[in-house]
C-alpha cells in the first residue's frame, strides 16, 4: 500500500492500468446497454419503466462507494499524510457527486410513473440528498483555503464525518417505512431480480466501475503533472 | 506511540463517538423518521388522530371499490394483522392495485382515512411477466399485484 503513495510509482502502474479498464468499461457499457434498452424484458409490473433501474441503481451504488474510497483516502491522508492520498480523494468528490446527481435524478423520473412523485422526504431519498450535499461541502471545502494543505485537512475531517451518512443510506430502507423499496439484491431468497434482468444490471455496474477507476486515474496523474509543472515554474521564478 | 499511531488511534475513537452520538439520535428520533404508520402503528400506539399523517400497507385483497362517480374510491389499508379503511378522490397511480403496496396522506376521522394523496409503494421484485405467472402457478410465490 504504501509503496503507491509514491507518485512516481503510481504513474507507472496508472499507465499500465488506464488502457485495460477503459477499454473494459467501453465494452461493459456497449453490451450492458444493448441489453437494458433492447434484450431485457419487460417487468412484469413495471413494464418498460424498469430500464431505468439499469442506470439508477448503479449510479446509486457508486455514490456509495465513492464516498467510501473517498473517506478511506481521507483517514489515510490524515493518519500517514500521504500526499497522493489527498490527490485521490480530491479527485473523487466531484465524480462521486455527479454519480449522485444522477441517482437523484433517474429517481425522481422513475418515482413519478410508478409511486405517482418526483420526490417524497422519506429516510432513503433524504438521506441521498444529504450524500450529494456532503460531496459539494466536500468539494468547496477543500478549495476555500489559501492554504491547500489546511484545506486538504478540513476536507478530510469533513469526508470522515459524512461517512457515517453512508449506512444510513444502505439500511435506511429497512430500518424504517420508506416509499423506496429495500435492497433486491442482498436478499437470498427467490425471486428479488430475475436472471434476465441481472445480467445487465450487473453488466452495468461493473461498467460503472471500471469507469470509476478510468476517470480516477486520469483526474489523479492530471493533477500530479500540474503539481509538476507549478514546481518548475516555481525553480524557474525562484 | 509514534505519531502516525497516535492520529490513527485519535481519528478512530472520534469516529467511534460519532457512531455512537449518530445512534443514539436517530434511536431517539424513531418515530419521526418513518415515512408513514402501519395499521398496527395506529392501532396500538397512540398516534395523534387529528393532524395530516401518512399511513401504509398493502391494499387489502377485494376491498377496492369505486363509487359511480368515477373518481372516488374506497380501499382498505391492511398490514395482515390490522386494516383501516380509506377513502380518496381523484387520480390513482398505476402500481394503485389490491395487495399492492400503498402509502396514503391524508387525515384518520372517525375511524376512516380520508386520503388527499395516494402514492403507490412497489416491491424490491423484478422480473419478466412468464416468470411471475410460472411462479404463482407453481405456488413459490404468491406475488403481489394482480394484473
Amino acid at each position: 500500500m504504501h509503496k503507491f503513495a509514491n507518485p512516481a510509482q503510481f504513474t507507472r502502474l496508472a499507465n499500465r492500468v488506464l488502457p485495460w479498464t477503459s477499454f473494459f468499461a467501453a465494452i461493459c457499457f456497449i453490451f450492458g446497454l444493448y441489453f437494458s434498452i433492447f434484450a431485457s424484458p419487460p417487468d412484469y409490473q413495471q413494464g418498460e419503466t424498469v430500464r431505468i433501474m439499469y442506470v439508477h441503481v448503479p449510479a446509486a451504488w457508486m455514490s456509495l462507494f465513492t464516498y467510501t474510497l473517498m473517506a478511506v483516502a481521507s483517514a489515510s491522508f490524515l493518519i500517514w499524510k500521504h500526499s497522493l492520498a489527498d490527490i485521490a480523494a480530491r479527485a473523487l468528490a466531484p465524480v462521486g457527486a455527479s454519480f449522485t446527481a444522477i441517482t437523484l435524478i433517474t429517481g425522481a423520473l422513475w418515482g413519478q410513473p410508478m409511486w405517482g412523485t418526483w420526490w417524497v422526504w422519506d429516510a432513503r431519498l433524504t438521506s441521498v440528498l444529504i450524500l450529494f450535499f456532503l460531496y459539494l461541502g466536500y468539494m468547496t471545502l477543500v478549495n476555500a483555503f489559501e492554504d491547500s494543505e489546511k484545506g486538504s485537512k478540513a476536507g478530510a475531517v469533513l469526508a470522515l464525518i459524512g461517512f457515517v451518512n453512508i449506512p444510513i443510506i444502505k439500511f435506511s430502507v429497512d430500518w424504517w417505512n420508506t416509499l423506496h423499496q429495500p435492497a433486491s439484491l442482498s436478499r437470498l431468497d427467490a425471486p428479488a431480480i430475475d436472471p434476465s434482468m441481472l445480467v445487465p444490471l450487473l453488466l452495468m455496474a461493473l461498467g460503472f466501475k471500471l469507469f470509476l477507476i478510468t476517470i480516477l486515474i486520469i483526474r489523479m496523474r492530471t493533477t500530479l503533472i500540474e503539481k509538476r509543472l507549478q514546481a518548475k515554474q516555481l525553480l524557474k521564478s525562484g | 506511540m509514534t505519531p502516525a499511531r497516535r492520529r490513527l488511534t485519535f481519528i478512530g475513537l472520534g469516529f467511534l463517538s460519532l457512531v455512537v452520538a449518530s445512534t443514539l439520535a436517530l434511536t431517539a428520533f424513531e418515530d419521526n423518521l418513518v415515512f408513514f404508520y402501519s395499521p398496527t402503528d395506529i392501532n396500538e400506539k397512540s398516534i395523534i388522530a387529528d393532524r395530516p399523517i401518512r399511513i401504509g400497507g398493502l391494499v387489502k385483497d377485494g376491498s377496492i371499490v369505486k363509487s359511480n362517480d368515477g373518481i372516488t374510491v374506497r380501499f382498505e389499508v391492511t398490514d395482515l394483522k390490522y386494516s383501516i379503511p380509506a377513502i380518496y378522490k381523484g387520480p390513482l397511480p398505476d402500481l394503485f392495485k389490491e395487495n399492492q403496496g400503498v402509502v396514503a396522506e391524508g387525515q384518520l376521522t372517525e375511524g376512516i382515512f380520508r386520503a388527499k394523496t395516494i402514492l403507490a409503494k412497489h416491491d424490491e421484485n423484478y422480473m419478466p411477466k412468464e416468470v411471475a405467472e410460472s411462479l404463482r402457478k407453481t405456488g413459490k410465490w404468491k406475488g403481489t399485484g394482480k394484473n
